[in-house]
């Protein structure tokens, strides 16, 4: 569902399609992998086998798969603190990922940066970070690039909720209007500002914002990956061709805390109730996605369980090759600050 | 040899890397028309592509400049007053200067920021600041302080053609002071101070805008039979510790003179370097003179009582000679 001044009339090449057989696999193997690597992530962390704190992505797969999906390696991406999702969804290796968030020489920061910070600049993705909202006008530079490349490439900024409320969205929205960037700005709107919900210090509706610059804007259930598919290629494509920035809101759910452990700092203060949360699993992207795909002949279940028992299989080879990997080099603070002065 | 003005020769440092390198983009506020008068003409020269006005919104500007730098291109961003750098200061702080490391070397980061640094022209706190030390602490940053023409020219074509972010800051209220610049092809490299003036009673490190007034001080002392070395760090990142060493090895004095605010301004940093790697060197304390930890105030005369100027840096490097003097009788 596509609104806004610019965005009213249906013209979009994906505006009523579905994606293929082949592409509907994809999107579904996009989100089991994300899935089994959080859920992976989630054990290590509550075993005290990781270094340092993690912030996972389960139940909002649909979104960075959606989106990534219209994406190559020559289109950058800025993401956020809960990143994995959108290092993965967008190309990025999971062996290499894994080691970073081990600590280890493997890891694709070579354990400087961590799980907050994976990147893979060669993929275009131009990180997780640790500052909320700060991808925003990253995201906004590299499509300065691109749009001065001129070959058609895009830059995506997946930002959530919370950082909607930073002033940087704002500048952004107006900058990339006034200069017709390809850029698409994917908020997902988990419900939550850390440990804060939505409804407490966001006025408003958050696509009204870009509404405000006359950016071409969707708002899609970011739980159905077909909705978030389709947003998501009607907002590339318009980028593609020279049409400027999009928005899309996604909305939905931050099925785990705002990082894993955090029991240990809430002590007895609660944000959410209980009920809440498993209403949210009964809406789970990934299932629903599976329930489409079999009721409508496009896979069986048998070829779902391939896919999950293939990816599952990555998954544990990916955590064997970080456990196996050697400790991160402490010199590399010293020499990786300054590239070489050439002239 | 040209007889140019400083902004002029970081016009023309710009223009000469720009027609060099056709990834090098510029933007900034005003920077079209030039306000400060170091980009004009550059936009009728290479056109809006190339060269283009932002809305006001350092946040964004800063962060655009890892962006896009991420994308290939070398960016300028023309900042004016170095206090508009706070207002830019996350990328700045939290991005550009730390994201080399934290991607494990892969994100090249060819930034350039350009800012005027200092007070002297009624301007009032908001414009007037010394902004360096928070550059200098966060370690990922090459900081240019360029107090001639030449050094303006040679210090801006480095930072363009580097892979890291540099800040090149001008000295306010100095953009119209004339100089000597080598024709052709001008770098001056990172890293090396120069000694623009020799001596041997005392070594006095003058920082960018301070550079005059202390070779003013040191020809006022030469009458009073006091010869002074004036050295000129013309970097602060990296910053020449060879230099001073080797001068203070040669006077056993040091004065620094910033015109930061003292608390962890660049005359400590100095200073403490010299104390922990030539305190054999010295014959007696080292002497800071940086304005004092206040806002820099409007009226003319209230602003010159704080910045330092030559009465302070003579009086300074008086008291410790008067003081050795002293101690060896």
């Amino acid at each position: 569902m596509t609104t806004g001044q610019l965005g009213e009339t249906p013209t979009a090449s994906h505006q009523n399609k579905a994606p293929s057989p082949r592409e509907a696999l994809e999107l579904y193997e996009s989100m089991v992998l994300i899935r089994r690597v959080e859920e992976r992530l989630r054990d290590d962390s509550a075993a005290g086998k990781l270094p340092g704190a993690v912030h996972l992505y389960i139940g909002e797969e649909a979104v960075a798969a959606g989106v990534c999906a219209h994406l190559d390696a020559r289109d950058y991406a800025t993401s956020t603190h809960r990143g994995h999702g959108h290092f993965l969804a967008k190309g990025g290796d999971v062996r290499a990922m894994m080691a970073e968030i081990w600590a280890k020489r493997e890891g694709i920061c070579r354990g400087m940066g961590g799980s907050m910070h994976v990147a893979d600049i060669s993929k275009g993705i131009l990180g997780a970070n640790g500052i909320v909202g700060a991808g925003m006008s990253i995201a906004t530079g590299a499509a300065f690039g691109a749009k001065l490349d001129g070959d058609g490439k895009v830059s995506v900024c997946f930002f959530g909720d919370g950082a909607s409320n930073q002033g940087a969205l704002m500048e952004c929205l107006n900058i990339s209007t006034l200069w017709q960037l390809p850029v698409i700005f994917v908020c997902e709107n988990n419900g939550f500002s850390e440990f804060t919900p939505a409804s407490e210090v966001t006025a408003g509706r958050i696509s009204d914002r870009a509404r405000a610059f006359a950016m071409p804007t969707a708002e899609v259930d970011g739980n159905d990956v077909t909705d978030v598919w389709r947003a998501g290629g009607e907002a590339v494509r318009r980028a593609r061709e020279g049409g400027g920035p999009s928005f899309i809101e996604a909305r939905t759910y931050r099925i785990q805390g705002h990082f894993e452990a955090e029991a240990f700092v809430l002590g007895a203060g609660r944000y959410r109730d209980e009920e809440e949360i498993e209403a949210w699993r009964r809406n789970d992207p990934i299932a629903r996605f599976r329930a489409q795909l079999t009721a409508a002949g496009t896979a069986s279940a048998a070829d779902l369980d391939r896919i999950e028992s293939e990816v599952l299989e990555r998954v544990h080879d990916a955590v064997a090759y970080a456990e196996a990997g050697q400790p991160a080099d402490p010199e590399l603070a010293q020499t990786l600050m300054f590239a070489p002065e050439e002239a | 040899m040209a007889r140019i003005r400083l902004i002029q020769a970081i016009h023309d440092a710009v223009v000469e890397e720009m027609a060099r390198d056709p990834k090098v983009i510029v933007y900034g506020e005003d920077v079209e028309l030039s306000i400060v008068g170091d980009l004009r003409g550059v936009h009728e020269q290479f056109g809006h592509d190339r060269i283009r006005n932002t809305p006001i919104c350092e946040t964004t500007l800063t962060g655009m400049a890892v962006g896009l730098a991420s994308a290939g291109y070398h960016v300028v961003v023309q900042m004016m007053f170095s206090n508009f750098i706070y207002t830019g200061m996350d990328a700045i702080g939290n991005q550009m200067s730390k994201l080399r490391l934290m991607t494990g070397g892969q994100m090249e980061l060819p930034i350039t920021i350009i800012a005027t640094v200092g007070g002297g022209s009624a301007n009032a706190a908001q414009h007037s600041d010394t902004s360096y030390p928070v550059l200098m602490n966060l370690g990922g940053l090459n900081v240019a302080v360029p107090a001639t023409p030449a050094d303006a020219k040679g210090l801006t074509k480095m930072a363009i053609r580097s892979k890291n972010p540099c800040f090149i800051l001008e000295p306010n209220g100095r953009g119209g002071e004339l100089g000597e610049v080598p024709d052709g092809e001008h770098l001056v490299p990172f890293g090396k101070a120069a000694v623009r003036r020799e001596g041997d009673a005392a070594t006095v490190v003058a920082i960018g805008r301070m550079l005059k007034p202390a070779l003013a001080a040191a020809e006022t002392l030469e009458h009073e039979g006091l010869s002074v070395e004036v050295i000129d760090p013309r970097t602060l990142v990296p910053f020449d510790e060879d230099c001073v060493l080797d001068s203070v090895k040669k006077t056993g004095h040091l004065v620094v003179v910033d015109e930061a605010r003292e608390c962890c301004s660049a005359a400590s940093q100095i200073a403490a370097v010299v104390a922990e790697k030539g305190f054999d060197l010295l014959k007696g304390p080292i002497r800071r003179v940086t304005t004092p930890n206040v806002a820099i105030p409007y009226a003319p005369n209230a602003e010159a009582h704080v910045i330092p100027g030559e009465p302070r840096i003579v009086a300074a490097v008086r008291q410790l000679l008067g003081r050795t003097e002293k101690v060896l009788a």
